[in-house]
Parts: C-alpha cells; structure tokens; sequence
C-alpha cells in the first residue's frame, strides 16, 4: 500500500542555489513555510496550473500530502483536523474546477469559524482575466466565505503572505484564509526568509476583555434569581473548558451549550442542562426563556438557538464576551459586551468572583434550581425503548457506552446530527465535529480523515446518514489509501429524515422527493473499497456488531444500522416559536407550565 | 437616518470590491460610495453614506471594521463635518436659454466649463442638497446629461481620520 512518505526521500527540502542567501523558488518556498510553520499535513488533489508546488512536496517528506478523492474532501478534512486539534487545516488545490470543488468545503469552516489556510493554484499571471484554460476568479468567489484571501503577484511577497494567512486564520476570532498563487510566481525564485512575525496594521484582535465591563458584569450575575451561562463554539476555540468549569461550579450557575458548544461543559455534571435550541433540552429553552439574567460566552445567537426573536428571553439581562464585536449586539440587545478571548475573560470573571470572597449564595437560586429540576424531570429525551425496530437514539447511547464517552464523533447533517449532540455524551471539547452553521452534508467522512489522521490511535466514529453518507462517499478510497480505521454509523432510514420531519409537521405529510430510493448495498460497497462492512436490523444486535466493529482496530467498518422510518427528532421548536413553545415528543407527555415571574 | 462613514483602506486591488460585497451580501443600503488614493500611496480613502437605524449602522461599521483591508474608520455624521459633491451637468444651450442658465450657474456659484453653439457642460460643488436643487433648476432647459462624483467628507476642526 502506498503508506505516506514511504519512499525515501531527503527530509531537507531544497539545497541552497547561491552562496549564502536561500534562493528558492515559489513553489519551493510555500513547501518551505509549511515545514517553517509546523504544517503535517495537508489535504489536496493536484492539477496543472498546481504542478511546480507537487513537484516540490515530492522533494521532501516533512509536510506529508493525503490525496483526497475530491476537493470538498479535502476542504472538509483539513478542517476536521483543526477542529480536533486546534491547528489550522492546509489545503491545497489546483485552478478552475480544483477550487471550485473546495468551495462548500471553505464556506463550511467559515460559518464555524475554522482556521484553515487554502492555497489555491492559478492560472500564470499573463493570463489571469483571458478566460484562460481552468480559471476562475478564486479570490472573487471565495470573498463571501472567507476571512480573508491574498492574490500573490510576486514571488518576493510569498513568505509574507504565508505567514499572514496563517495569523489570520488562526487569531482573534478564526476563519479560512485562501491564498491564490498563480504558476509563473510559483517558477519564479526569490530569496526565502519565514519571518518569525507580523504584524498587520489594519488587523489586532482583541483578547483581553475589559476590567471594568468585567466588574460590572459579576455584579449583574452575582445578583441574579434565575441566572443561566449560555456558552458556544467561541469556548472550545478558545480552549476555555476549564475557565468555563471552574467558573459555573463557583456560581453553582446552571450551564447550557449550542451544538457548537457540547464538550466545552461534561455533560453529565449536574450544573449542565444540555444543549438549547431548536432540538435543545426542555430544560434548557425553559431556562433559557424564563432566566433573569444570562451570560453568553462565545455564542452567536444563531436562529436555531434563538428561535423567534420577539419571543427571546423576556426577562433577561445579557452579558455577551465575545472576540469579535460584530458578534455582540448583532441579533439581540445586550446590557454588557465584553469583547475579548473567552478563555482569558472567564478566567478574569472567576478571578472576580473569587475577590469578592462569596460562596455561592445558593438560598437565592433556589427556588431556581427546583423550578429546573421540575423540567428536567420532564425527560424531553425519553424515546421507546421496546420498539422493535432500531431506534436511531438506542444506537448512538450503545456507542457512548461502547467508545466510553471518549471518542471522536464526526457526523453529517440530519437528524442523525441532532441524535449525535443529543445522546452521545461529550465529557470533553473538540471530541463533537460537525457543520452546524451551513449544515453541509458530505462534511462526515471526509472530516473524520482529518481526524483520524491528527489522532491515531483515538476512536473516530462518523455518525451518519444514508443520504449524507453518498454525497462524499468517494472518500472511502482515501480511507483505504492511508488505512484509517474510521468506524462509520450509518443511521439508515431509507429517508431524508430530517426533510421527511419537516414535511410531516408542515407539509400535510407530503412526502416530495426525501425518500432515498436506490440505494447501494453499504455493505457490499464498503467492501469493494476494501473495508468492512455490517448490516444490522435488530435492538439486540447493535451492542454485539459495536463491540465487534471496534475490535477490528486496524479496519474502517462500515455499520449500516436499519433504523425506525418514521423516529423523529424532539424536542423541537418550531419556526415563529419561542423557547417555551416546544414540541415534546408525544410520548413523553405534557409541557408543565406553572410559572409567575416578575 | 442617513450616516456618512470615512474609510482608509489598504491600497490594494480587491480592498473595494470586499467593502461593495460587505454591503450586498448583508443587504445593507449604500447612497453612494467615493473611493480614491490618499497623500500616502499605501492607503486610499473610502466614504460611504448609508441609512439605516442606529443598530444596523452600529453593525455595518462593527463589520467593516472587521475587513482585514480596512485600517481606520470614522462616522462623519458622529460630529460636525464638511461634505461636499461634485457635479458635471451637460445641458441645451440654445437661444434664451443660453442666458437663463448662465445666471443659474451663478446663483449656485457653478461654472461654465465647456461650450458649443447648442450646449454648455456646467460644473457645481456643493451638498447634495445643494446639487439636488440646481438639477431641478435646470428643468428651464434640457438637461443632456448628469454625473455625480458621490458625497465625499471631512471632520471639521480637529477631529481627523488619519494613521
Ligand atoms: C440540522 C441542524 C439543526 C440544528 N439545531 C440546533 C439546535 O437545536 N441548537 C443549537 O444550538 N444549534 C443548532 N444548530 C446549529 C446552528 O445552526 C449554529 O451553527 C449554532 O447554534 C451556532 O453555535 P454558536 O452560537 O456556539 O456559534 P459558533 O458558530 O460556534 O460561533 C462561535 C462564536 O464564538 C466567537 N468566538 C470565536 N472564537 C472565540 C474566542 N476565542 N473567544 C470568544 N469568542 C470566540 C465567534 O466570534 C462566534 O460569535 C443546528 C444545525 C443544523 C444543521
Ligand atoms: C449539501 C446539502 N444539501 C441539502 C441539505 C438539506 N438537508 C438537510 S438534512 C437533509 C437530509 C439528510 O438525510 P440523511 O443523511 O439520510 O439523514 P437523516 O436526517 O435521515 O438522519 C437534507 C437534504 C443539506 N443540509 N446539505
Ligand atoms: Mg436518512
């Protein structure tokens, strides 16, 4: 097998051609500053205007190349890399149809604020505007979904912007950072020196919040009655899991997280209230809508969260950290921004609170906590646990126990997702990747390659759909290429489920064009790319095909569970709704609603 | 409410095209939008006006000023300020028109800066209020064709948008 870096090659890239100075060429010098920057990996697909910059890898072995079966691929696990890792994701691509590829790939990490750094060959620069053989105007279509992105004319400007793609996509609040590169610039040589710093005159993110914002903001939150910490994705970027901890154990504050958010907080604390939204806990969106005063941290108040604005947190007063200022104020009022790196303002808060010599003054949350505990006894969860047929929710609580709670679980768009964020379990950040804000189906595979790559000897699961599964199945030939041992947990409902729901609920149970007719044989499939494959049709067998499919250590087993056609995914609040105006599953009885609040 | 918003800007090529897709892709309303190098080489200046409530200006000069490209920002508007357009007007000049529009030209303090036997090409600065109205003074004759160079501004005393 074709094992990365296995031919022998020098590990030093390029012997000096002049006498003292590095004289390299373009293309050598982007290898160079990948290797300079600490760059393992990168994700790519070669093509001709990307030829000079291939050429280069070949010649060294430090920056290893995985070869996608198809750019979104590559866009996808660059940034499953970063996502579990922290580091920004490096892809590479070829002109015209190459980027254009990468494109759902690029926007997917945008909307969840990924650090990536794209380098997209061009065509030469005498023939940039000619309509030329495969050009597009990469920098034109890519503005909308990116941080930032860089046209680089001459080569003496290369490691520059190399090393200004890679600060901006990693700081402040982070994003993809494509850098077109046109072939002649990657012929030309210049003098190679990485600069060890930048620094950008019109770019400074903030990171410390301010002190008296802070003093203010504990004094809001130690007088709450019914307070709530509402914290995000900006946690887990931010690596603010233990501020994040030590601070609501402090307050003895009940914590809730978006789908972004889940691992930043363990799940299984009793402070922890489950996600919110519009598939969020009951106990949850109540406290949310009844809360007097909540703390967002790193959070963005997306829809899917908010549901109806008007309806949002009647009596709440909000204190928003965030690192970009754009973030505070954007879909809701706030009493106090604090902008600033949420790990460094949570640590500044629990220093706060820590002054101030409190205990938890638990007598005034009480009745709090007893009205929260009533919700929760709700179990907004609960589903049927004699059904027959494979419950998606069964399979996805076998495999939290199976795995411990500790593996990395990747998974596609649908609700299948939501069934992942809901009954996995995560206990720590960076473990829960998927596309919540542009939703991308595809994003599964491809992303739990970069993964299993950053972690090798780490489970890495894929919980998937089987629609979602078929729009990068290609990648499976990826898997094979580099053996990676990803476990794939096909929740088939031979429906778009999450379409079919939404059809059920609004469209009078017309059921347009979501059933998945023709599908492939999974198992057969997954075998003729020389993986594994299990089908699995009863309750009682799921526990057994999970020990044995992760037995097979070295093996990509694909399970092709058959699932209930006709689960749906609960609680669900539904569009024009507020947090207490949820559907709960109708099994799990009725909503309680005793409330008097000032 | 209308705002006027001052810009610098990194002199390079796609700085502008950024600021225009800001404003389309978030559906933000733009007036007119001036943009042109500085006595520095490496900056040009932008100035927007936009309307909107105070919310969704707050948004746009939060989002601008998230543009990598963008270096320094100010909110004319904010304070008191000078804003001034230009405007090239070419209108029939033919009879007793010729006279009607030379004294219109001088009542707004314009200039007659091209001539033919049936034309004049008529140069105003001013305000736009200022331009809006001579525009509609010109309707004694017949107006051939208008440009407008956009509303372009400065902080009056010493408030400045400068490095
Ligand atoms: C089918 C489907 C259903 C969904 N249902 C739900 C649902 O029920 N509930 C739910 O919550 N979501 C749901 N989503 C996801 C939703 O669309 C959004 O993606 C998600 O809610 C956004 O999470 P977030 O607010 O944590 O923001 P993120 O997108 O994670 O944004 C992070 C925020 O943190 C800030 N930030 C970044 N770095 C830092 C730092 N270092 N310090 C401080 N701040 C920082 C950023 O500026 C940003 O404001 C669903 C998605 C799909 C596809
Ligand atoms: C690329 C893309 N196209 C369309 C959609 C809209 N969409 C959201 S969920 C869904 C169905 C997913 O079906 P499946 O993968 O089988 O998951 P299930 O909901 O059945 O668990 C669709 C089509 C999307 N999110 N992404
Ligand atoms: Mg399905």
């Amino acid at each position: 097998m074709n094992r990365i870096g296995s031919t022998i090659r020098s590990r030093v890239l390029i012997q000096p051609r002049g006498a003292k100075k590095l004289e390299l060429t373009g293309a050598e010098i982007v290898v160079k500053c990948l290797q300079d920057e600490g760059i393992e990996y990168i994700f790519g697909y070669p093509g001709g205007a990307a030829l000079h910059i291939y050429d280069a890898l070949y010649r060294q072995d430090a920056v290893k190349h995985i070869l996608v079966r198809h750019e979104q691929g590559a866009s996808h696990a660059a940034d499953g890399f970063a996502r579990a890792t922290g580091k920004p994701g490096v892809v590479l691509v070829t002109s015209g149809p190459g980027i254009t590829n990468a494109v759902t790939g690029i926007a997917t990490a945008y909307m969840d604020s990924i650090p990536m750094v794209i380098i997209s060959a061009q065509v030469p620069t005498h023939l940039i505007g000619d309509d030329a053989f495969q050009e597009v105007d990469a920098v034109g279509i890519t503005r909308p979904c990116v941080k930032h992105n860089f046209l680089v004319k001459d080569v003496n400007d290369l490691a520059m912007t190399m090393k200004k793609a890679f600060f901006v996509a990693a700081s402040g609040r982070p994003g993809p950072v494509l850098v077109d590169l046109p072939k002649d610039v990657t012929a030309q040589t210049a003098e190679y020196i990485y600069p060890r710093t930048v620094a950008m005159r019109s770019y400074a993110p903030v990171s410390r919040g301010h002190p008296k914002q802070i003093r203010k903001a504990v004094d809001m939150l130690m007088r709450a009655d019914r307070p709530i910490i509402y914290t995000g994705g900006g946690v887990v970027l931010a690596e603010g899991q233990d501020a994040l901890r030590d601070l609501v154990r402090m307050l003895h504050y009940p914590c809730t997280s978006t789908l972004m958010g889940l691992g930043a907080y363990p799940h299984d604390d009793p402070l922890f209230l489950g996600m919110l939204g519009m598939h969020g806990t009951y106990e949850a969106n109540m406290a949310m809508h009844d809360c007097d005063v909540m703390l967002a941290v790193g959070a963005r108040f997306d829809d899917r969260v908010t549901g109806e604005l008007a309806k949002f947190s009647p009596y709440a007063k909000i204190v928003h950290i965030d690192v970009d200022p754009a973030s505070i104020g954007k879909n809701v009022k706030v009493e106090i921004p604090i902008v600033g790196d949420a790990r460094s303002v949570l640590e500044d808060f629990a220093k706060e609170v820590k002054s101030r010599h409190a205990e938890p003054d638990t007598d005034r949350t009480k009745a709090w906590w007893d009205q929260i505990e009533k919700w929760r006894a709700q179990d907004s969860l609960a589903y049927d646990r004699t059904s027959k047929i494979i419950k998606p929710q069964y399979v996805v609580e076998k495999l939290h126990e199976v795995t411990q709670g500790d593996a990395f679980v990747t998974s596609d768009v649908g609700q299948h997702q939501m069934f992942a964020a809901q009954f996995y379990g995560f206990g720590k950040p960076r473990r829960w990747i998927n596309s919540g804000g542009l939703g991308t189906m595809g994003f599964g595979l491809p992303s739990a390659m970069g993964v299993q790559l950053a972690f090798p000897d780490d489970l890495v699961c894929c919980i998937t759909g089987e629609a979602s599964i078929m729009m990068c199945i290609q990648e499976l030939s990826t898997c094979k290429q580099y053996d990676l041992p990803i476990k794939i947990i096909n929740l088939n409902n031979r429906y778009m489920g999450m379409v079919r729901q939404w059809q059920e609920f609004f469209y009078d149970r017309r059921y347009s064009h979501s059933y998945m007719d023709a599908l492939p044989d999974f198992v057969a499939l997954a075998e003729s790319f020389g993986h594994s494959g299990m089908r699995i049709e009863k309750p009682g067998d799921v526990e057994g095909a999970l020990q044995e499919a992760f037995a097979m250590k070295d093996r990509l087993v694909f399970m092709d569970f058959i699932t209930d056609q006709s689960e749906n995914v609960y609680p669900m609040i539904a569009a024009g709704k507020g947090h207490n105006e949820m559907h709960l599953n109708p099994g799990s009885g009725e909503p309680i609603q005793e409330r008097e609040l000032a | 409410m209308r705002h006027i918003i001052s810009i610098l800007l990194e002199n390079e090529s796609g700085a502008l095209s950024r600021v225009a897709g800001l404003f389309s892709a978030r559906g933000y309303n733009i007036e007119s939008l001036t943009v042109a190098p500085t006595e520095d080489s490496t900056l040009s200046r932008m100035t927007i006006v936009t309307a909107g409530s105070a919310e969704i200006i707050e948004q746009i000069i939060k989002q601008l000023n998230k543009l990598v490209d963008v270096v320094k920002l100010q909110e004319l508007t904010d304070g008191a300020h000078i804003e001034r357009e230009l405007m090239l007007a070419k209108v029939k000049a033919k009879g007793e028109a010729r006279e009607e529009i030379k004294r219109l030209v001088d009542i707004f303090r314009g200039r007659i800066i091209d001539v033919t036997d049936s034309t004049y090409t008529l140069e105003l600065t001013g305000t736009v209020g200022k331009l809006d109205a001579f525009v509609k003074a010109l309707e004694v004759t017949e107006i051939i064709e208008v440009v407008r160079s956009g509303v372009t501004g400065i902080a009056r005393g010493v408030r400045a948008l400068s490095l």
